[in-house]
């Protein structure tokens, strides 16, 4: 049963309106409360000074002429607070093994990437503290540095001599050895003999999340208790892992996040930046401010992807997929940092995705390079899946001679299958990927496009027109604390909810969810307005605090309205539940005769009621109260999925690609989610759209490049080129529904759907364009000078049969063998 | 230090100020006009939009100094009497933010976009934007907003 069936004949239900948000009034008048806005009465300001060396020992830091320059209060080294200053978790190591390097908030003696801190000045005004950094002195002895993934896995050349290694951590899901599927070498020797193997390698490049608010940090240590505002998309993990690392007592520790400005993962991290403010405030007792550069974001918040993918798939002579082999190599940067190496390893339930593979092998080795640690970006891991898997299922269907729409048909799980237990042991709970790919063709007008495909083809027309596929599921709404602990996961996975009857009538509700854009306080009012029958406007979301909102383990991985919805459902279940003997007494009536209905208790077969608003009066009066019930209705609710949220869709892309220039231009792109029942539609809408430009984003644009010596070269927005409005369209978005059956309101998780569905899409189009001239792949970005190139290059590809082209670097053993200097990386691009 | 005089969102500032001070420091430190923010350090993102004599300026491209004797509008005076801008309520209407940040800037831009050609085209909307960055919303929903208070299309962003 859903809320929505309690609710009276005539009375339209909240959740599936398109209701306009409750947030924006503050947002578009400017009445808002970033961090950067915060000022306290003797607040000092933070400038950071950063290693512009990639790896060195630090021999001597010189801070007297900073210390002399008006306003300065201090300057802090690493020397300074070694002890005091806390550390940076990895709160995932993907086994006991795994090789971690310690990672201090300040570089102490050692730097180990660019950007990495080594001092910091607190001055009056942040102009003079920006100032002053100039004026410190720091001697670097420069070591040795490695910033290929594939050359650091030689280990000639170590990021942290003391562990010996460059590799972190190696990780595999066999499905033989799971007893989930069969043997994929077995697959893949047979294919080989009588079938079709496709091996490739595709690079997923380094990307920066790129929210638009610089992060900031502000820490009032005046008084008992520390208060923290903060950037963040996790205040009670950084309350609990600020606790954890410096030994201050968690109950001491008040970590706010105001209004966010963004953060797509990238704020899903405790940074060097907070633990400094808040080891630089306490030792000064006086409020400190830090707020980042544009120029420092980029080099200093956690950047994301970063893989090296070598996939072999195995198939019959018609396409029929036997078996894949997944061989991933991740870059983690110079540190694991808060989720690390777990985020490659998300991969492993995705690379087999919709479809019914017999057989599956899933490898993963990390490894630390000399650059910006890397972490979650929208998506994290499975973005990367998703690619690889839709990028080789394009390639088959190319070797078949079939559609790719028709090569994903003849794998994919129908919708009678579910629930559909995976090659990689995960539960699918519902889906028709039937539906949304039929309803996106309709859109689309996928046959037209593709006749007017096959007339430019024939009469040469300069300018190619290709279509992409992308039909993707993922899996989101972390979750199971159960299965995070198996996978050594250093949290859970629950989320809280309570809700407060307020004697006047209004509900005040607390989510653990910590929002930062998604429009939790708009999504929660219509879920808690259904549930209780009160007025979308009486309900008050309050989130971010974690003084008011003590529970909770905030807001990523699309978890939020997936377990915070649903604690919100069973914390509103339990206010009803706890108002009906009231109701009763009140009503002097038998609780077995009453009816709930509409937000009021009725009475069977009269026109007695309460309605729950005065139930609440009476509850806070208490005049007129049982003996034996405690005068209160609030109520919470914590809640633990049992398993992940498994939304999918069909992304469907036109790209126009100029053969002349390489310059290509997205003609079309239908996007047909099923996220399962839809609280909003306009924030669903939004979340797509923007979720759809950062993947083709990735698929066109950005790229985090670093030089030779392992300096950004895209460490500002000048050089990191995000799309403009003027660089995109609008997009067709619709959906179909099959409800979730893990949760009441039947939702799953939206936030990075669009993001990690867009990429293979957009690649494929281009792709697609292409392949008559003997393109089968372009490297990411797909910037008009790699199009160009593989156009010129298409010719020497002599991709006759597949066994033959096996690249030589699939040996058993062999890492991967391209010249690291080569053009992949686009250093020199 | 110089003195300068500046009208913000209708009331006049007279402030010693550094010659190399940018003028959204000037509105955010000085006068106190926070509803203005900085997103880059580069010219690029537009978060720091305002209007300098009614023309959109990024005022992290202007010094304070160069202000002196103008008038500045900020979205925090966008509105009058209690009323929204209409382009600030098309911005709701239209479900054209999330997080918010680049709002600011992106609601200044569009109006001087609409002032510049109040009935532009999709692509004159977009180019007019391109010096506005949003990383939230793919820019769909704010182009819709601009097309409605331009008295074009729809109002829903739900479907295009």
């Amino acid at each position: 049963m859903t809320a929505v069936d309690d609710r009276p004949a005539g009375a339209a239900p909240e959740i599936g309106r398109d209701r306009r948000r409750k947030e924006d009034q503050r947002l578009i008048t400017g009445r808002t409360k970033w961090t950067d806005n915060i000022v306290l009465p003797g607040m000092l300001h933070l400038a950071m000074v950063r290693s512009p060396v990639a790896h060195a020992t630090i021999s001597n830091i010189d801070v007297e002429e900073a210390k002399a320059a008006s306003g300065v209060v201090a300057v802090i080294t690493g020397a300074d607070i070694k002890d005091t200053q806390g550390a940076i978790a990895n709160a995932w190591p993907l086994s006991a093994e795994q090789k971690t390097p310690g990672h201090l908030p300040m570089a102490v003696d050692r730097v180990a990437c660019t950007g990495e801190i080594v001092a910091c000045v607190v001055a009056r005004s942040a102009a003079e503290a920006r100032d002053a950094a100039e004026l410190v002195d720091v001697d670097y002895d420069e070591l040795p540095a490695v910033f290929d993934a594939r050359e650091a896995m030689k280990d000639t050349v170590l990021v942290h001599p003391d562990l010996g290694t460059n590799k972190s951590d190696f990780w595999k899901l066999d499905s033989a050895e799971a007893g989930t599927g069969g043997n994929v070498d077995e697959a893949i020797a047979t294919a080989r003999e009588s079938g079709i193997v496709i091996e490739r390698e595709y690079r997923n490049q380094r990307l920066i999340p790129a929210f638009m608010e610089p992060r900031s940090t502000v820490v009032d240590p005046t008084g008992e208790q520390i208060t923290i505002w903060t950037a963040t998309q996790i205040p009670h993990i950084l309350r609990f892992l600020i606790a954890a690392t410096t030994g201050i007592s968690e109950a001491k520790i008040r970590v706010i996040a105001p209004d966010v400005g963004g953060g797509f993962g990238g704020k899903l991290q405790t940074t060097p930046e907070e633990f400094i403010t808040l080891a630089a405030a306490r030792r000064l007792g006086k409020p400190c401010k830090y707020t980042e550069t544009r120029s420092e974001t980029m080099v200093s918040c956690h950047h994301g992807r970063d893989q090296w993918q070598k996939l072999t798939l195995a198939a019959t002579k018609d396409g029929a997929v036997t078996g894949l082999k997944v061989e991933l190599l991740a870059d983690l940067g110079a540190y694991a940092a808060i989720l690390g190496g777990g985020v490659p390893v998300l991969g492993a339930w995705m690379f087999n995705a919709i479809y019914k593979f017999p057989a599956y092998q899933f490898n993963c080795q990390t490894v630390y390079t000399n650059k910006t640690w890397v972490d979650a970006y929208r998506g994290a891991g499975r973005p990367e899946a998703t690619f690889g898997i839709e990028r080789i299922m394009d390639e088959l269907a190319a070797e078949v001679g079939v559609d790719p729409l028709e090569i994903r048909e003849k794998n994919w799980i129908t919708h009678e299958e579910f629930p559909f237990t995976s090659v990689a042991g995960m539960t699918y709970d519902s889906g028709n990927y039937e539906a949304a790919t039929a309803r996106a063709k309709e859109l689309f007008g996928y046959d037209g496009l593709r006749r007017e495909q096959q007339e430019r083809r024939d009469r040469k027309d300069p300018v190619q027109l290709g279509i992409g596929v992308s039909t993707f599921t993922e899996m989101c709404g972390l979750a199971p604390s159960r299965i995070l602990g198996a996978l050594n996961y250093g949290a859970g996975g629950w989320e809280h909810a309570a809700i407060r009857m307020l004697a006047t009538g209004k509900v005040e509700v607390v989510t653990g969810a910590s929002a930062h854009g998604q429009g939790h306080e708009t999504a929660w009012s219509q879920i808690v307005a259904d549930r209780l029958g009160v007025a979308f406007e009486d309900v008050e979301v309050l989130h971010g605090d974690t003084l008011v909102a003590p529970r909770g383990l905030d807001t990523y991985g699309s978890r939020s309205l997936v377990l915070g919805g649903e604690a919100l459902v069973r914390a509103a279940d339990k206010v009803i539940e706890k108002a009906k003997p009231i109701a009763a007494h009140l009503l002097e009536a038998n609780a077995d005769d009453l009816e709930f209905m509409a937000g009021r208790f009725g009475v069977k077969g009269t026109d007695k009621g309460l309605t729950l608003g005065e139930i609440a009066m009476a509850t806070w009066t208490s005049h007129v109260f049982p003996e034996d019930i405690e005068p209160i209705i609030d109520s919470e609710a914590t809640f633990d999925a049992n398993t992940f949220s498994f939304p999918h869709g069909t992304h469907l892309c036109a790209m126009e690609v100029d053969t002349e220039t390489g310059a290509s231009t997205m003609r079309a792109y239908v996007a047909v989610d099923d996220i399962g029942t839809v609280i909003n539609p306009l924030i669903v809408a939004g979340q797509e759209h923007g979720g759809i430009v950062q993947g083709v984003a990735q698929a066109l644009w950005e790229e985090a490049v670093f030089d030779e010596n392992g300096t950004l070269v895209t460490g500002s927005f000048v050089d990191y080129t995000l799309p403009t409005a003027a660089d995109t369209i609008s997009y067709v978005t619709d959906h179909t529904t099959t409800p979730s059956t893990t949760n009441t309101l039947g939702t799953k998780g939206v936030g990075e759907a669009g993001t990690i569905a867009s990429t293979p899409a957009v690649v494929n189009a281009i792709v697609d364009a292409l392949r008559p001239m003997g393109v089968n792949d372009i490297v990411m970005p797909c910037t008009p000078e790699r199009v160009w190139s593989a156009i010129q290059t298409a010719g020497s590809d002599t991709a006759g049969s597949t066994t033959d082209n096996a690249q030589p670097h699939f040996e058993s053993g062999a890492a991967n063998q391209d010249d690291p200097g080569s053009s992949a990386e686009g250093a020199d691009r | 230090m110089t003195r300068i005089t500046v009208t913000v969102d209708g009331t006049s500032y007279s402030d010693e100020v550094e010659p190399r001070m940018l003028l959204v420091h000037y509105l955010r430190e000085v006068v106190g006009k926070t509803g203005t923010v900085i997103g880059c350090d580069t010219s690029n993102c537009g978060a720091c939009t305002v209007h300098l004599d009614g023309r959109s300026v990024k005022s992290c491209n202007v010094l304070a100094v160069q202000a002196d004797g103008h008038e500045v509008t900020t979205i925090e005076g966008l509105s009058q009497n209690g009323e929204l801008h209409p382009m600030q309520q098309a911005f709701h209407e239209c479900h054209a933010l999330q997080c918010g940040y680049c709002t600011p800037g992106m609601i200044m831009q569009a109006i001087d976009v609409l002032n510049d050609n109040p009935d532009p085209s999709e692509e004159e909307i977009r180019v007019g934007l391109e010096g506005n960055l949003c990383r939230c919303t793919g820019y769909h929903n704010i182009v819709r907003a601009v097309q409605q208070v331009a008295g074009q299309g729809e109002t829903s962003g739900a479907r295009s």
